[in-house]
């Protein structure tokens, strides 16, 4: 069932805007991370214009929802987001990286109006994730918490703890999304061949299913699929959701998408105002 | 005689008092609470219990999200897998942000109970003090640790606790009043100062008797709270005695003595040494033979005292 066309032309809009955002954040800051941001765009929007329970004048109000970015290397994304939200000035995301930022290279909850929870070390950000949801429980409190990771942070071990234990207490109020984009820094060769490079995880949804939770495969660029898809995890009863997001690292930049050589290159004045171009085309009419 | 106790039963006790006064408290186990005496909330308020099975790294980070919520978890597991194994997550999710999460480091120093070098944390407090943001209390006794916990508890903050395994004597009386950051005079004393931290300042009160024996008056002080530490009280008592020995169940680097040399090196250059675990890991054994041959009982702090002043032993 495809979301309604409004919402839809809009949350598109949203995503145009975030990856603009993104390159010119990384782009002035001389530094940071392209590939993995740009593949959590649609996720990132829809839920903060979508989703979650937030208002961006009261960052620390108790009873709203709650997102942790476990992936925290691609914050830039998550930055711009926040931006367009209202959290803070939208400007204020190219001081990504500058000294005295708000905007830090990894995410940082002590400076960040937005951020619910500190990560950058892979892995470290999913418990924290499950330590809010089972302490909403707790607290009889309704809000609901999201972890976002990408498919190389699951090759950590702390994320597997996390799975069991989220499954042991039944955690309902909790939902992982994987941004499986499928390419992570370096890599490893695909047949051989050391010039493709791919995530050497396979059946992803098949290790989250044996660990007990309720798994959603997804398009994690279309919102027709993605949006209901997070509403069922929202709904689900009984025992955590995983939704496998299926992306394309560098998604929206014809000559970033697939390239791990994106994963941390910054564009320069060529490549953003090539990158524009194409944004400008994919733009909701 | 005094009385035996042990610290880590005086701490399962105090979470237990705790719950009764706390709603938001919650003990986090790693699967080892009859070990580190969190069995007792298990058993008398299951409500603020969890375990968190034998999974370390994400028994911190759960703390982590608990404690951005408003909860105040205490961790029940060992030094070394606070210290060691969840270090990373520590480091990230607690220490950095601030977050108020206690830790309950049951099995400190080399008395575990025979468990060998795995097992027995030396590097803690080295590793702990290290930690920006951290405060760190090794307490001496049960009366002490009961206190302490309830300090730390209503601190705002990250905090790590030491805590031992096997009874040892009670020092402190029921008038003790414990404050967070403030060292306490054990012994008042003028041929030199000895500063002790944990049940190692129990050995050198035992020490301070040895030495009064041969005509030395030593001045001990116990630093329960290693950091932040009581600056101005260290250069105090090193200044009453213008000689320091420091003794801790601890490597000689980066804990107690080297807490203290950093302070007197910068405000009063004093004659000092560091007695300790020299740059070693533990071993099993029984108790008094692992004192003996790691050089921690009385005897030993009396020897280096003696050292110090330039006797003979």
């Amino acid at each position: 069932m495809p979301i309604d066309a409004a919402l839809k032309r809009d949350l598109q809009a949203k995503a145009v805007q975030v990856r603009k955002m993104i390159l010119e954040a990384v782009h002035t800051a001389g530094a940071g991370h392209v590939g993995g941001p740009l593949s959590m765009v649609e996720i990132a929007v829809a839920l903060y214009f979508k989703m979650l329970r937030v208002d961006p004048k009261n960052p620390q109000w108790p009873d709203r929802d709650r997102f942790v970015l476990s992936k925290g290397h691609s914050c830039v994304a998550l930055y711009a987001t926040l931006g367009l939200k209202g959290f803070f000035p939208t400007e204020e995301v190219n001081t990504y990286d500058a000294i005295n930022s708000r905007m830090q290279g990894h995410p940082d909850m002590t400076k960040t109006p937005g951020i619910d929870m500190a990560s950058g070390s892979l892995g470290t950000g999913c418990s924290p994730a499950l330590g809010m949801a089972l302490a909403a429980k707790r607290l009889k409190k309704d809000f609901h918490t999201w972890v976002l990771l990408g498919d190389g942070e699951i090759e950590e071990g702390q994320v597997w703890e996390m799975a069991w234990v989220a499954d042991h207490y039944r955690v309902d109020n909790l939902t992982a999304i994987v941004d499986y984009n499928k390419i992570q820094q370096f890599g490893f060769p695909k047949d051989g061949n050391i010039r493709h490079r791919v995530n050497p995880l396979t059946r992803v949804a098949d290790k989250w299913r044996a660990f007990g939770w309720n798994v959603l495969e997804v398009d994690g660029h279309d919102f027709d699929v993605l949006v209901p898809a997070m509403e069922e995890a929202k709904a689900t009863r009984g025992r955590p959701t995983c939704i496998v997001a299926h992306t394309v690292k560098g998604k929206g930049i014809s000559f970033m998408e697939d390239d791990y050589n994106w994963h941390a290159k910054v564009p320069n004045q060529d490549e953003l105002a090539k990158a524009y171009a194409e944004l400008d085309v994919q733009r909701p009419r | 005689m005094a009385k035996m106790v042990e610290v880590r039963a005086a701490w399962g006790d105090a979470l237990l008092e705790l719950t009764k006064t706390h709603p938001n408290l919650v003990v986090l186990d790693g699967d080892l609470a009859s070990s580190t005496m969190a069995q007792t909330v298990a058993y008398s308020a299951p409500d603020f219990f969890m375990n968190m099975g034998i999974a370390e790294q994400n028994m911190m980070g759960v703390a982590a999200g608990m404690a951005s919520v408003g909860l105040v978890p205490w961790l029940s597991t060992f030094a070394c897998f606070l210290t060691s194994r969840a270090l990373d997550q520590l480091r990230v999710t607690v220490a950095q942000p601030k977050l108020n999460v206690k830790l309950g480091a049951a099995y400190s120093g080399i008395l575990t109970g025979k468990t060998g070098k795995t097992h027995i944390d030396v590097e803690d407090i080295a590793i702990m003090r290290a930690m920006p943001n951290m405060v760190v209390v090794a307490p001496a006794d049960a009366v002490e640790c009961r206190l302490a916990t309830l300090a730390l508890t209503d601190m705002s903050g990250p905090a790590y606790l030491r805590l031992t395994r096997d009874s040892t004597p009670v020092i402190f009386g029921e008038e003790y009043k414990f404050e967070l950051g403030k060292l306490v005079v054990l012994r008042e004393g003028k041929d030199l100062t000895i500063f002790g931290t944990g049940v190692q300042s129990v050995r050198a009160l035992e020490a301070c008797d040895l030495l009064a024996q041969e005509g030395i008056s030593a001045h001990l002080v116990h630093v329960h709270t290693l950091k932040p530490l009581d600056v101005e009280g260290i250069v105090a008592a090193a200044a009453k005695t213008g000689r320091v020995l420091t003794t801790e169940d601890h490597t000689i680097i980066g804990g107690l003595g080297g807490a203290v040399a950093e302070v007197l090196s910068q405000r009063r250059p004093t004659p000092m040494r560091i007695h300790g675990l020299q740059d070693c890991f533990g071993e099993s054994g029984p108790n008094d033979a692992m004192l003996e041959k790691y050089g921690l009982t009385a005897k030993h702090i009396a020897q280096a005292a003696k050292a110090l002043l330039g006797k003979a032993c």
